[in-house]
């Protein structure tokens, strides 16, 4: 496995000058921030901005043309990186849920571990049934996803990805899918994780829920970030044109 | 009881003359049904079986990056697809059968490695196993991208999310239309007849060469048995298919 010499006083995340294009159409142009350890990140901005394209590139998911990303020390686009152990320390949570349909909550949390980490079954079913109660599901474990709520298909999911007790937690709209009052729900859940210490970067449309949880928010407008800070200033001082638009829409 | 049928069959014979059942009172012509029924069973569920791996593993090397292989495969299904399955066994059998190696296992007779039974076993896979591609290459392609990128991101490899994500769920997708291709296959193997393989078809038209008084009934078994095996494979598929039923999952 890579080794790296990442240090917790280095950031976790740190992405510098990422440039990304779909074939002609330049989607990051010039993307720079750094998570800290236990940071929770919230990125906003209108559709179509670069923000799922952004969260997807720090696990690989997409590539990149320019610029670098590292997690933990580790160089996320190098073409010799070990695929594997980036995936072990990034987690992601999908706006559409994405879990595996054939295979109950239990089996959709208990599966990375299991081939991946070649874990002992007994001790992932442990670890997995206690976090289906962390996610307020218990007696849901034999359900299959197509018996379960949005809301709840939605913890599952973040579940599943804690099963690989990641470092860092990538959640991208996970919120959009869902009707109002199974938002909360899953809110809370992302609520305690970060409450835990989890380093979380989310993309978000919720601006009450990243003002209470983020550490820092970016906004991000046609693949740049506009501006960015604590939410306290950024609310209120919102400085650039496109930003105070932003916001007045949504708010 | 054996007595009863056996004179039934044989008074039969003889006040209906273009009626006569002989191997159900004849014990040496119904050995020859027997022996033919049961080559057909082996036949048909050796190469159902082949054909199914060979659609498997075809289908995974359809998805292959590597381009020589996928012009393989697809050289593979348009040759064994747009040509009659009856010239396939005759080429494989009087063509390749030239080439086979022979051994000699008295010293005497030279016997090739592969006989006629094993031409039309390899013959049969091949043709069914190329429709088996496309039919999994479809249900694969109605697997969405996501739920594959929630594998990849859990950290699962290609093969591991070919083998418990992808083909569980194009499975039960292909299996109205892998039904269809194997009773076909079914059907299909009493084309290898033109290469005197004793199956059944080959049997009963051997007994109505000798017997042709015996060529209507001989007609009629073949209908029934035929009816009999696909009606017990239909069965079977569809039990199947309901056991593979996903709680909440598609229709
Ligand atoms: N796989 C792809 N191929 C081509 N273009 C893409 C692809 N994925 C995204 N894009 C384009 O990149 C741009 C940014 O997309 P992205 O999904 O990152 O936006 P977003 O900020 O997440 O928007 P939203 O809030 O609607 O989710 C869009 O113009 C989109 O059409
Ligand atoms: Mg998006």
């Amino acid at each position: 496995m890579a080794e790296t010499n990442w240090t917790t006083d280095q950031p976790i995340v740190s992405i510098k000058e990422v440039h990304k294009s779909f074939g002609a159409l330049e989607v990051l142009k010039g993307v720079s921030l750094d998570v800290m350890k236990g940071e929770v990140i919230c990125i906003i901005g209108p559709s179509g901005s670069g923000k799922s394209t952004l969260i997807r590139c720090i696990n690989a998911l997409n590539d990149i043309q320019s610029g670098s990303i590292k997690v933990e020390g580790l160089e996320v686009h190098d073409a010799h990186l070990d695929k594997l152990a980036l995936r072990k320390k990034v987690g992601m949570v999908f706006q559409q849920y994405n879990l595996f349909p054939h295979k109950t909550a239990l089996e959709n949390v208990m599966m990375a571990p299991v081939l991946v980490l070649k874990e002992d079954k007994a001790e992932v079913e442990k670890r997995a049934r206690a976090l289906i109660a962390k996610v307020r599901l218990e007696g849901k474990e034999d359900s299959y996803p197509g018996e379960l709520s949005g809301g709840q298909q939605q913890r599952v999911a973040i579940a599943r990805s804690l099963a690989m007790q990641p470092d860092v937690m990538l959640f991208d709209e996970v919120t959009a899918a869902l009707d109002p009052e199974t938002v909360k729900e899953v809110l809370i859940t992302i609520k305690d994780l970060a409450a835990e210490g989890m380093t979380c970067i989310l993309v978000t449309h919720e601006m009450g829920f990243a003002r209470e949880i983020a550490d820092h928010i970016y906004f991000t407008d046609r693949g740049v970030i506009v501006e960015h800070g604590p939410p306290a200033t950024f609310f209120k001082k919102a400085k650039d044109p496109r930003t105070q638009e932003f916001l007045s829409q949504i708010l | 009881m054996l007595e009863t049928v056996q004179a039934f069959f044989r008074d039969l014979a003889e006040t209906h003359p273009k009626w006569n059942f002989i191997f159900f009172y004849d014990p040496s012509q119904w050995d020859r049904v027997v022996t033919g029924l049961w080559v057909t069973i082996q036949l048909s569920v050796v190469c159902v079986i082949l054909s199914v791996i060979i659609g498997l593993v075809g289908a995974w090397l359809q998805g292959s990056p590597i381009r020589p292989l996928r012009y393989l495969v697809a050289g593979y299904i348009q040759f064994f697809r747009n040509t009659p399955p009856l010239i396939q066994l005759l080429f494989f059998y009087f063509a390749l059968g030239q080439f086979t190696p022979t051994y000699s296992p008295d010293g005497w007779l030279e016997v090739p490695w592969i006989s006629n039974v094993g031409w039309a076993i390899i013959s049969l896979s091949f043709f069914a196993g190329a429709f088996n591609v496309e039919i999994f290459r479809s249900g694969i392609e109605a697997v969405p991208d996501s739920t594959k990128e929630a594998s990849e991101a859990l950290g699962m490899s290609r093969l591991q999310t070919y083998i418990y994500v992808v083909m569980p769920l194009a499975f039960r997708v292909s299996l109205p239309a892998l039904n269809n291709n194997l009773v076909n296959l079914v059907k299909t193997t009493t084309q290898a007849i033109a290469i005197a393989v004793p199956e059944l078809l080959y049997q009963m038209v051997s007994i109505y060469n000798d017997y042709s008084t015996a060529q209507n009934a001989a007609m009629t078994v073949l209908f029934i048995v035929y009816i009999g095996l696909v009606g017990i494979l239909v069965l079977g598929m569809n039990r199947w298919e309901r056991s593979m039923r996903i709680p909440g999952y598609g229709a």
